[in-house]
């Protein structure tokens, strides 16, 4: 152990621990100032501030701890819609820049540089702010295939009344583990044997068959709920019934899914073009056919490359969703670390369990793709 | 004459083909033309379903009968090549130009016909187009946000300095090219901070930075007539020595005159904004973070483990969160962190708090470079004896940064287009501003004006951007 190598490190801590014992010295004394102790005991009092949009049943009576999780799960609910569509999006928009239609390929490449070169706060406020404030009011509106109204109120759909929701769950969960089992067997059988089983068709027929049997004999009724316009005043009229999404929601999901997508067409076309044609001549001489060039050969490399960094994009549009402060989305940014901060004022408590939240969902998506980049690896000698 | 197949066109009849289709595909488009731009339906006297998909079906067929293989016109070749070449993708062709012809004449009319620029109130808005009136009169403020106007020359007056010091770089002679990397890295971002911490901020402090300026000139001036031996202590020794000449001895007793008086009028960050708010604020952020992510990769892989540790939990760290909690942070906790009698601007905590949260991607990004470069490039650099700073500096740094640099454009770019976020501190920049202008009460409803506007904008500095990356991509690749 010489002393060049242990000196800078021992700087670099003393720096450091300097830093963090100056700002949390001055905490105390700032809070021992504000009357505040620090501690996490406020979570369980009661918040007395209400939330617009829900998924869980919530109003002032409840909790902090309660508006976190009502934050959260808004969060999570725009993320997933975000990363369906997204997804979707980004997979068309990807295949159609590989394709050699030379209108469809500048089409995709138009869309792409325009959605990714604009900030995508810039994009949520034009969806919010502008388009989505052309839509008529709830008694002009015209519906969409009869059920559904997009108004400027919001997005009014249809609604599922269900009687015995658990039966019909669990019949599909049946259905979802007994094919995991087919699949192993018939994996297992084509190794022993090397007799292929049509997995594909016994699971479409397990996954259709499970629940009507359910509907039949398990007691199952489901009836749709369509949104009926209601008077509420003179001028003022609503819909009852159905689902109502927020305009916030909306504008927040198709401006995430919009940008995002963008990147993921990249990553999509990056993916395909980094298969070399060597691989598909070769698949195709050895006499696969051309779909089963793509199956097993192609998609099997070419996924090795899109999913690490499409799963990166993920994971930006879930952190880009807290930007849903800026258009009243309660999500768990603007409830927690915006109305809950302003009542309690307890700034380093909220504004850490907020970062913590985000970070531990980060670090444990890049951990497990550390884990599946090295599953994946192709193992070379 | 060689029977015709209408399924199957092939050369024989070569003729017969070309024509009829080309005539079914005008005449497909010319409908959808009149349809959009004239609002004439000429087809109106079919069934309603047959009439609104008639151009498809005519073009469809045309498209078809034109597909003729090794034909020997180029034209029709690269048509049948490009957009033509089967059922499938000639359909998604055709749907394609429609769309277009379709959605032109309410984007024109919107964009230009009926859109008013006359004028300089919300009455002359009276079309059903845009109202660039709207975007004439605020244009001012989305450019300097609440800045005063009798003050803004010295917004403009910096930006050009600093756009032409910073174009330095290209009238530079041989002789002077050793030192711009200096020039840009250190220099540079000196004098620009300079220029807006104390031209742009203004107020007493006004009269440092001109004897500053002062001294710099006069000491760039007689440095052509000092010998190069002693360039060096000469750049050091001289400003430094004018600057407190000036500052104390010869104009001591103006100064103190001069003090009560205020040469620039102070103008606090909170009025800063609009666009030239977003350039200082991406600015400085820019030059701040590179430096501290390239700290931060080299100290994730270096061999003291303290040090790794450091930097990856930083790296982690502010990577793992969303920019707009880091904003929060810097507004709201970090006050609370600091001693009580100390303020920093808001201004500042955002550069700081930017900064930090993108210092960490670049890290990222030239960490990847560095992982690139094989490990015979750090063998033969210190096999010549290099130590690790040398190393680095000579060896590994220039031709990973080279690997990177599409990297770190896009990092750059995020950062861009991250500035919008600010307002969480309610600083205003440019989309602020228009969130600003769009609920006065005089200019209500032109809230898609702003937005289209503040969207071109933002294109063509990113669009401009990316492509300039791409340039220096080309420029700096070396085949390996």
């Amino acid at each position: 152990m010489n002393i060049k190598k242990i000196l800078p490190q021992l700087l670099t801590l003393l720096v450091v621990i300097l830093v963090f014992g100056f700002f949390s010295y001055n905490a105390q004394i700032n809070m021992e100032n504000r009357g505040i102790t620090f501690g996490y005991g406020f979570l369980s009092q009661e918040s007395s501030f209400d939330v617009q949009f829900s998924l869980i049943e919530y109003d002032g009576s409840h909790s902090y701890f309660r508006a976190y999780l009502v934050g959260l799960l808004n969060t999570i609910l725009v993320s997933v819609i975000g990363i369906i569509f997204a997804t979707i999006i980004g997979v068309v928009v990807g295949i159609a820049r590989l394709s050699n239609n030379y209108l469809i390929n500048r089409t995709a490449a138009v869309y792409v540089e325009f959605f990714r070169n604009i900030p995508l706060l810039l994009q949520i406020f034009f969806w919010y702010f502008a388009a989505l404030r052309a839509l008529p009011l709830p008694q002009d509106t015209e519906p969409m295939f009869g059920v559904f109204f997009l108004t400027i109120k919001g997005f009014f759909v249809p609604a599922f009344v269900w009687n015995n929701l658990d039966v019909f769950i669990y019949s599909i969960i049946a259905a979802i583990i007994s094919i995991i089992f087919i699949r192993i067997y018939a994996k297992k059988k084509q190794e022993n044997e090397g007799i292929q089983t049509p997995v594909l068709s016994i699971s479409i027929g397990l996954l259709l068959i499970l629940p009507i049997l359910s509907f039949l004999f398990g007691g199952v009724d489901a009836s749709v709920e369509i949104p009926v316009i209601k008077q509420l005043s003179q001028s003022g009229f609503t819909f009852e019934g159905g689902i109502k999404l927020p305009p916030e929601l909306i504008s927040l999901a198709l401006a995430l899914s919009l940008y995002t997508a963008t990147f993921i067409a990249e990553c999509v076309r990056a993916g395909v073009q980094g298969v070399s044609k060597g691989q598909k001549e070769a698949a195709a001489s050895i006499g696969l056919t051309p779909n089963q060039v793509l199956k097993l050969v192609v998609m099997p490399q070419a996924l090795r490359i899109i999913i690490p960094p499409t799963t990166n994009q993920y994971l930006n549009l879930t952190k880009n969703s807290s930007l849903a402060a800026a258009i009243a989305y309660p999500d768990l940014v603007l409830v927690f670390a915006g109305t809950a901060l302003m009542q309690t004022g307890r700034a380093i408590e909220i504004v850490s369990i907020t970062m913590l939240t985000y970070l531990s969902l980060s670090i444990s998506i890049s951990i497990f793709m550390n884990w599946y980049n090295k599953k994946i690896a192709i193992k070379e000698k | 004459m060689n029977k015709l197949n209408f399924l199957q066109p092939d050369k024989n009849n070569f003729y017969t083909y070309l024509y009829t289709g080309v005539i079914l595909v005008a005449l497909s488009i010319f409908i959808v033309f009149l349809n959009s731009f004239f609002n004439k339906d000429i087809v109106s006297f079919l069934p309603g379903p047959i009439s609104f998909f008639l151009p498809l079906i005519l073009g469809f067929i045309g498209l078809h009968l034109i597909r003729i293989d090794y034909s020997g016109l180029r034209f029709l070749d690269s048509i049948n090549k490009n957009i033509n070449t089967n059922n499938f993708n000639a359909f998604l062709s055709l749907l394609i130009v429609f769309v277009v012809i379709k959605s032109l004449p309410p984007l024109l009319s919107w964009f230009i016909i009926d859109a008013n620029i006359a004028g300089d109130s919300k009455d002359v808005c009276t079309g059903s187009g845009a109202c660039w009136t709207y975007i004439k009169i605020w244009f001012n403020r989305f450019m300097y946000g609440m800045y005063p106007n009798p003050e803004q020359w010295r917004i403009n007056l910096s930006f050009i300095a600093l756009a032409f010091l910073g174009c330095v770089g290209f009238f530079a002679t041989e002789k002077f090219k050793k030192y711009l990397t200096l020039y840009y890295v250190v220099v540079y971002p000196i004098i620009a901070f300079f220029f807006i911490f104390f031209f742009i901020s203004g107020g007493p402090i006004f009269f440092d930075f001109s004897y500053g300026i002062i001294a710099a000139v006069i000491s760039i001036i007689l440095g052509f007539f000092i010998p190069s031996k002693f360039k060096m202590y000469y750049f050091i020794i001289v400003p430094i020595t004018l600057y407190i000449l000036l500052k104390y001895v010869f104009f001591y007793e103006e100064l103190i005159e001069l003090g009560k008086l205020e040469a620039l009028e102070w103008v606090e960050t909170g009025a800063w904004g609009g666009l030239s708010l977003t350039f200082i604020v991406s600015f400085f952020c820019l030059i701040f973070c590179f430096p501290i992510g390239l700290f931060l990769s080299l100290g994730r892989r270096s061999d003291f483990p303290i040090i790794k540790y450091i930097s990856i939990g930083m790296i982690e760290f502010w990577r793992g969160v969303p920019l707009i909690t880091v904003l929060f942070m810097s507004s709201v906790m970090f006050p609370m962190f600091l001693p009580e009698d100390m303020f920093i601007d808001k201004l500042v905590r955002v550069i700081i708090a930017i900064s930090l949260f993108e210092a960490a991607y670049v890290a990222e990004v030239i960490r990847g470079g560095l992982q690139a470069l094989p490990r015979g490039q750090y063998d033969a650099a210190k096999s010549l004896g290099m130590g690790y700073w040398k190393m680095h500096i000579l060896v590994i740094l220039p031709q990973a940064l080279k690997l990177v640099i599409p990297g770190i454009a896009n990092t750059f770019l995020a950062l861009v287009k991250d500035t919008p976020l600010i307002f969480v501190v309610g600083l205003l920049e440019i989309v602020g501003m228009l969130n600003l202008a769009k609920t006065n009460p005089e200019w209500l409803g032109f809230a898609m004006e702003g937005y289209v506007f503040a969207s071109v904008l933002f294109f063509i500095i990113c669009y401009a951007m990316s492509k300039y990356s791409y340039n220096l991509e080309q420029k700096y690749k070396t085949e390996r």
